[in-house]
């Protein structure tokens, strides 16, 4: 992918301290639990009977049979509960809005408003058992059936471990260099440490019966229709391709003016990241967790002044109330109801943004305007599909693959998952496409009726 | 105010929290610490004949329950293995420089008239308030003849009593072990013997868990276990049965009773002491935490009673002993339902599962809206209890007692008896 090179290595970057300075750039947002703090972690949940984290969990994890295990010492026993229902359960441990998902749902959280700790229990298990390279699963039979994926994000692998644990071949087929979508090119630093995506795949992909073409997208090089011929099904986790650009952005190039996707990937990718500072005062426009990420890691690495702006309120924003606290807790000043208007620019490069001031509840215009001075600026304002040119193209609707229940398109055979169908833009929900489109698959390739 | 001192049996302690015979109170150090810091008696580890004998590594082995440490606790260790010398100096000392503490002192000798003829005047000696005989110590000595071996026999028992009693002028408290069928017998035989007071329980034989490395009974010494004495919270229940069952038995009325087994805190004490226990004896909870935890038993206790209106210990004493009945003295026509309270039920649905799969499938689930409401089904609650036993919020079930029309029928009166009889008219 082309990345616009507007973050700068700066010499003086070292010299530069934000909130955690560049030391907290990589630290783990959420360190892991210690045996002794699992222990009492665990031994606080209930064991409840229906319980309502398992079904505010998109995966359906057998919440309290995981940590009842962890309770009992059967680490094994956990991580294999957790991840028979979700192979991604070690980054979904990490990256999951456990505070508007199973947390949330914990009952604990009406108790005293604290509840069980469930994320970070999932990843004391799934830990236990990839630190000690235990591979758990084991393929079925070879079935003789071959298909193919597209896309090694969450979706995609999460499909094509469950189709290899069926016993059918898979191919992968990913656009960049490295698979695990997301998880290794879209989420902030602090939350996936050590690695950790790329672990995760090595861990999947060692159960076997699966084969990653990396370089390889969707278009007239890998047409869909040649593949719904040569495979015996196809999965397309494609993730969102195209970002969404302001109304109001400028015709020609601006430097330090970037989309926050790209400058993620770029710092993900980065051999020496602590040396990339987007700029000294950075805005970020937008209100979903790819601003969060984008606005905290440009505190981390040393940004003085990082402002969030959105254009509604608080309860509007797509980043969870957690987020938001945990943005202005590092530092970060997080503005509302203010809707970009205009650049101003100096010398061809970013100098700051005009915004327009709304009416609270509304995203109309209260009549004035506010300018806030910025040598970088990166929007977040949403990602769309932008499905390449194919022979043959699925049906899409408000801009994303429409699916039925199995996760299958208006192409026979061909299946759609993860952030490219509508739904919530979640890793788990991504995980949660791919194995209900697996076991749609399995069924059609073993002639199990529905 | 409130008074908490006790004359137990002749022995006045400013207070009826006192420290059982045990590593606590192995020497004059940790005795002291133990008065500083407000124990109102302790009861000296057991002495015996020299030479010493000699004790094991490690010691004590522990149940965990749900992130709760010791909440059983187990020991292998024996008695004193330090110079009978050497301990009564020590006695002595403490007993001079505290006069207004209990200080017992525990004692174990073969079982022949002569070593207790022996010891006793050496004891007697130290001006100790008493001796406790310990007839208890379920692991070590009892298969040298002693602690349990004499305890588990009530002619023992009562032979070595009179002993006692022989051969000093101390109040002589007989210390009773669980690991019998009837803990009548012994008490009994204490008391035939002259005994001026029992205390009870010692520990129970146990193996409190085995390790599944090395294959052994915990705690492992060398690669090899052995049964352990088990005390700590857990075995309070089994303790507090038997001290109820010797305070209502008519052939033991007036024997004082001093209460031991899994005491932590100020209500654990007042049960005891409502069951019949005129002293309590502490060990594993200051093993766990220190000795002072005695502040807050202290004044727990004292808030309590001040509460009440009790206004010294003998007002507690025994108090709940009249209301431990046989079962079939039980009223049957007595009748509570569940009540859940919708506004503190946080919706774990564990009374639901618990009544649904082991008992009266009378809590129905509702399912509203995302929300889950719980509701008992009156026809089918017997009123068991265990739904508000699992429910982790207090006070959101409650068992409600019934209006009945009949009067009271106990298991002697009632139909269904094929013995039964007829209430006098």
């Amino acid at each position: 992918m082309d990345e616009p090179a507007s973050i700068t290595a700066t010499p003086a970057a070292g010299a530069l301290t934000g909130a955690a300075g560049p030391a907290g750039l990589f630290s783990d947002l959420h360190p892991p639990l210690s045996h002794d703090e699992a222990l009492v972690e665990a031994n606080r949940c209930y064991f409840c009977f229906d319980a309502p984290c398992l079904h505010a969990c998109p995966t359906g994890i057998d919440i309290p049979g995981f940590i009842r295990r962890i309770a009992t010492g059967n680490l094994k026993g956990a991580a294999v509960r957790i991840l028979e229902e979700n192979i991604f359960g070690g980054s979904c441990a990490r990256v999951c809005p456990t505070e508007i998902l199973c947390e949330q749902a914990c009952v604990r959280s009406a108790q005293e408003e604290r509840p069980v700790k469930i994320g970070l229990l999932q990843r004391h298990a799934t830990d236990w058992l990839m630190d000690r390279e235990l591979q758990p699963f084991q393929r079925a039979a070879a079935s003789g059936k071959r298909v193919a994926v597209v896309g090694a994000g969450p979706a995609g692998l999460a499909c094509a471990h469950r189709l290899a644990c069926h016993g059918h071949d898979v191919t992968v087929f990913e656009a960049r260099a490295k698979s695990g979508g997301l998880n290794e090119y879209g989420i902030a630093a602090y939350k996936l440490v050590d690695d950790f995506a790329q672990r995760e795949v090595a861990f999947l992909l060692a159960v076997g019966g699966i084969r990653i073409e990396h370089g390889r997208s969707l278009g007239a090089g890998l047409p869909l229709g040649a593949l719904q011929r040569d495979f015996d099904a196809v999965f397309l986790g494609l993730g969102l391709a195209g970002v969404n650009a302001l109304a109001c952005a400028p015709a020609a190039p601006l430097a330090g003016l970037r989309d926050a996707v790209g400058f993620i990937a770029e710092l993900r990718q980065a051999l020496e990241p602590r040396r990339l500072v987007p700029g000294r005062r950075v805005i970020v426009i937008g209100g979903g967790n790819t601003a969060i990420d984008a606005a905290v890691q440009s505190r981390r690495l040393g940004a003085d002044d990082v402002t969030i702006a959105y254009r509604r309120g608080p309860a509007e924003m797509g980043a969870t109330p957690w987020e938001q606290d945990f943005a202005r807790t590092e530092g970060v000043r997080v503005l509302h109801h203010l809707t970009p208007v205009g650049f101003v620019a100096a010398g061809g490069a970013v100098a700051g943004v005009e915004f327009m001031r709304n009416r609270p509840g509304s995203p109309q215009s209260a009549g004035e305007r506010v300018t806030l001075p910025a040598d970088c600026v990166l929007t977040a304002v949403g990602q769309r599909l932008d499905l390449p040119v194919l022979d043959v193209t699925p049906r899409v609707a408000d801009g994303r693959i429409v699916v039925d229940a199995n996760r299958e398109t208006s192409l026979p055979g061909v299946f759609a998952g993860g952030d490219c169908v509508a739904g919530q833009d979640l890793t788990v929900r991504a995980v949660q496409d791919g194995k209900l489109a697996a076991e749609a698959i399995h069924r059609r390739l073993a002639g199990i009726r529905e | 105010m409130t008074d908490l001192s006790v004359n137990f049996a002749s022995i006045r302690a400013p207070n009826p929290f006192w420290l059982a015979s045990a590593p606590p109170t192995d020497k004059e150090y940790n005795v002291v610490r133990a008065f500083r810091a407000g124990w109102g008696g302790v009861v000296w580890k057991t002495l015996g004949e020299d030479p010493p004998i000699v004790n094991v590594s490690s010691r004590y082995g522990a149940v965990s329950y749900g992130g709760a440490r010791m909440a059983g606790f187990s020991n292998i260790e024996l008695i004193t293995d330090r110079p009978l010398e050497i301990n009564l100096r020590e006695i002595a000392t403490v007993k001079r420089d505290w006069p207004d503490r209990a200080l017992i002192v525990s004692l174990m000798v073969p079982c022949t008239e002569e070593s207790w003829k022996r010891i006793l005047p050496r004891v007697e000696a130290t001006g100790c308030d008493g001796i406790e005989l310990n007839f208890g110590c379920p692991h070590g000595m009892s298969e040298r003849g002693m602690g349990a071996a004499v305890g588990q026999v009530p002619e023992y028992v009562e032979m070595v009593t009179r002993w006692c009693k022989q051969h000093s002028r101390m109040p002589v408290i007989v210390k009773l072990t669980p690991n019998v069928t009837d803990i009548r017998a012994p008490a009994r035989a204490a008391k035939r013997g002259g005994a001026d007071a029992v205390s009870l329980i010692n520990t129970i034989q146990s193996i409190v868990a085995v390790d599944l490395d090395t294959m052994a009974p915990e705690p492992v010494v060398d690669g090899q276990g052995t049964h352990g004495g088990y005390c700590g919270p857990a075995v309070k229940p089994i303790a507090l049965r038997m001290v109820a069952e010797l305070a209502r038995d008519p052939e033991l009325a007036g024997l004082p009773i001093s209460g031991i087994g899994g005491i932590s805190t100020w209500r654990d004490a007042a049960e005891f002491i409502a069951l019949g226990a005129g002293s309590v004896q502490v060990c594993t909870a200051v093993m766990h935490r220190g000795f002072r935890i005695i502040e807050e038993m202290q004044d727990g206790l004292a808030n309590w009673m001040d509460e009440k209106g009790y206004a010294a210990i003998d007002d507690v004493v025994g108090r709940a002993v009249p209301n431990f009945v046989h079962w079939e003295d039980l009223n049957l026509d007595y009748v509570t339902k569940a009540r859940i309270d919708p506004a503190l039920c946080i919706e774990c649905g564990l009374c639901h599962i618990a009544c649904e799969d082991t008992s009266h499938q009378a809590i129905a689930i509702h399912r509203e809206g995302g929300r889950r409401r719980f509701e008992v089904i009156d026809a089918e609650c017997v009123g068991c209890n265990l739904c508000a036993h699992v429910c982790p919020v207090s006070g959101c079930i409650r068992m409600v007692a019934q209006e009945v029309a009949r009067p009271k029928r106990t298991w002697k009166q009632h139909p269904n008896n094929p013995d039964r009889r007829e209430a006098a008219e």
